[in-house]
């Protein structure tokens, strides 16, 4: 912007002749100053008005949109307006804005954006309560077809997909189990000396990690883990439009992506639940030898006795449920994907909270019923 | 739209000797070319002799390995993300893929710039961006929808609509007509020059489009081994010696797109 042209200002006054002055340039730069001198404007009753625009100096589109709006909506009141003096190449572009008003006017208007906020977000959950339905309707018959048709699932795929979801998650499941065995054992030491029962750090350790805590925190890695790349990897796919390939070669994204990875994290999930069981508990008897004085045979004897067996069983069962959950959650996010790139993202991070929160309320679920049933 | 007093007799684009390697690969070893306020100038050359690789070095995307690109008398270095912004509202984008936000609607899309350099009311916003819209073509019903919801075709105008939002100076175009059908390329050019005489843009435009090329190019610099092999109108380019540029021009298709221009003269003189 030159010296000059900021010392011009774009002005629009009314002078003693009733005559509409318009000066300076009207260009984007100085639009926001015009139109609160628009809206300060007290306009002549006259029934015709002159605008006088011979001393506009510049003017492009977003000016000629401004003067073209204001004369109209003049017009519209009943009077006679005349634009003058306009120099030809701004007369063209005020001819251009004429030439495509109705078509501006026919644009759908800015809306209030709360409303628009709202109703949009009405209308998105609705719509994914449905496609939810649809995508876990659709599963399920494949899951069907495929147990009575073995030969239709796709086993390398699910090979694939336990070696990476389950095996490659070995050691951070191992360590995380680990060391929350170490924790639970910690925070129960405290409380049991105090009171001489050290010997009831088997049953803290042994019910809680076998029972409850294992399968969740195995389920919250893999949701984090496994979870949102099935939604980034099928919703790459689909943005890259190889799932319509995989659609017009006459292969099923269902059988070909879905299943397997379906299988996959139930058959991997109970056995990182078993496995993540041994290392906390380790981790507990660990600490139960060093700080309360429960050696290892003591600690395993009366884990024998203190901690059923149904305990474990029930943690272990819920392990499949649990992923299934995580893999149809994070491959129907996946499915949702339209857009670009930035909707992998999303749908990426919607998957794991969403996968965790299901997971959480299945869990609070089993455990009301297993209380019922005295369990 | 101001023109600084002592710049308009410079070049609105000046590139010096530059050169640009990633990593072993060298994309171009010396380019210079000028580009002068109002005309329709076109880069053109066979795939991956880096068209687009000089554009972006132009508008400051991209740091040159050597030499410089100067943008309305400035080098272009200085612009980086997002400054000085006197600069980067002075020219408009449109990338080979439309660069279109897909999380906005074609309507945010092109609104984008007007609400991030100025403080206009909803309404004027409003009516520039539909009188933009209108301009480039797309139906008014076209403004409420996402960019994954419109045609190819349809991206590239609201791309374009988006780039000469702020009636830019100066309008980038990375191969505009590139995968369009004939009729809508050609469409295409007649939508850049309309808005060339209406807004007096300087449109830089990448391209091997040679129908394009004949129909709205005022000047074409033709890119190879990585400097301008030749520097020209069309008709002189036309006639040139240079085996390259006479391959790329004489080819079945370069023919077939001057017979087409040529007719297309005598048309218009009878
Ligand atoms: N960021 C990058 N890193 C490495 N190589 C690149 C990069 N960008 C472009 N290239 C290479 O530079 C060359 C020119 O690319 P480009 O300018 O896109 O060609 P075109 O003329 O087709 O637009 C190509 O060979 C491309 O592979
Ligand atoms: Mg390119």
């Amino acid at each position: 912007m030159s010296a000059a042209a900021q010392l011009e200002q774009a002005g629009i006054t009314i002078g003693h002749d009733q005559i509409v002055h318009c000066v300076g340039p009207w260009t984007l730069d100085y639009l926001q100053n015009l139109e609160r001198e628009l809206m300060s404007l007290s306009w002549p009753r006259s029934r015709e008005l002159v605008c006088e625009a011979g001393h506009v100096t510049a003017m492009d589109t977003g000016g000629a949109v401004l003067l073209y709006r204001t004369v109209t909506q003049l017009r519209r009141q009943g009077r006679q307006v005349s634009v003058e003096g306009l120099r030809a190449e701004f007369a063209e572009l005020l001819r251009m804005v004429s030439a495509n008003w109705d078509r501006i006017e026919a644009a759908p208007p800015p809306k209030s954006d709360w409303l628009e906020q709202l109703s949009r977000f009405i209308a998105d959950r609705a719509r994914h309560v449905v496609t939810a339905l649809g995508f876990i309707g659709e599963s399920t018959v494949a899951v069907w077809r495929s147990l009575k048709r073995p030969s239709l699932i796709r086993w390398q795929a699910l090979f694939r997909s336990l070696e990476l979801d389950g095996f490659h998650a070995l050691p951070i499941t191992g360590l995380l189990a680990f060391l929350i065995g170490v924790v639970i054992s910690y925070q129960g030491a405290e409380q049991l000396r105090k009171f001489g029962t050290n010997i009831f750090v088997v049953d803290l350790v042994g019910i809680s990690l076998l029972r409850e805590i294992s399968p969740l925190i195995v389920a919250i890695l893999i949701a984090g883990r496994s979870g949102s790349a099935y939604a980034a990897e099928i919703g790459t796919m689909k943005v890259t439009e190889e799932l319509d390939a995989v659609q017009t070669i006459g292969l099923s994204p269902m059988q070909l992506l879905v299943l397997p990875r379906v299988f996959a994290l139930m058959i991997a999930l109970p056995l990182l639940t078993v496995y993540a069981d041994g290392l906390g508990v380790f981790g507990g008897m660990l600490i139960a030898s060093n700080l309360l004085n429960v050696s290892f045979t003591e600690f395993v004897s009366r884990f024998e006795e203190a901690v059923a067996v149904r305990h474990f069983l029930i943690g272990i069962v819920k392990a499949p449920f649990f992923a299934m959950i995580i893999a149809l959650v994070g491959c129907y996010q996946g499915f949702q994907i339209r857009g670009g790139v930035d909707d992998v993202g999303r749908h990426t991070t919607t998957s794991v909270v969403q996968s965790i929160f299901l997971v959480i309320v299945f869990d609070a679920l089993c455990s009301i019923l297993l209380n019922w049933w005295d369990l | 739209m101001a023109i600084v007093e002592n710049e308009k007799n410079v070049p609105i684009i000046e590139v010096n000797h530059v050169a640009t390697r990633f990593g072993e690969a060298v994309v171009h070893r010396d380019v210079s070319l000028t580009i002068q306020r109002g005309e329709v100038f076109a880069i053109a050359g066979g795939n991956g002799c880096g068209k687009s690789t000089l554009m972006r070095e132009i508008v400051g995307l991209l740091e040159p390995t050597s030499g410089s690109a100067k943008l309305f008398g400035m080098d272009s270095r200085l612009l980086r993300d997002g400054h000085p912004q006197e600069i980067h509202r002075r020219f408009g984008v449109m990338f080979q893929q439309g660069g279109l936000f897909s999380s906005l609607t074609l309507a945010e899309n092109v609104a984008v710039p007007l609400k991030e350099h100025t403080k206009l009311s909803r309404e004027i916003v409003h009516d520039i961006v539909a009188l933009k819209i209108a301009s480039v073509g797309l139906p008014a019903d076209s403004a409420a929808k996402f960019p994954n919801e419109l045609s190819g075709g349809m991206r590239r105008r609201a791309a374009l609509a988006r780039a000469i939002v702020m009636d830019p100076e100066v309008l980038f175009l990375d191969e505009p007509t590139a995968g369009l059908d004939p009729i809508i390329a050609a469409g295409f050019d007649e939508l850049v020059l309309q808005l060339k005489a209406l807004l007096g843009l300087t449109v830089v435009m990448v391209t091997h489009d040679l129908d394009s090329l004949w129909r709205i190019s005022d000047r074409v610099a033709v890119l190879g081994n990585g400097t301008v092999l030749g520097i020209g109108t069309m008709q002189e380019l036309s006639r040139s010696a240079d085996p390259m540029i006479h391959e790329y021009f004489h080819g079945p298709r370069g023919r077939a797109a001057r017979e087409q221009a040529v007719k297309r003269e005598a048309h218009l003189g009878g």
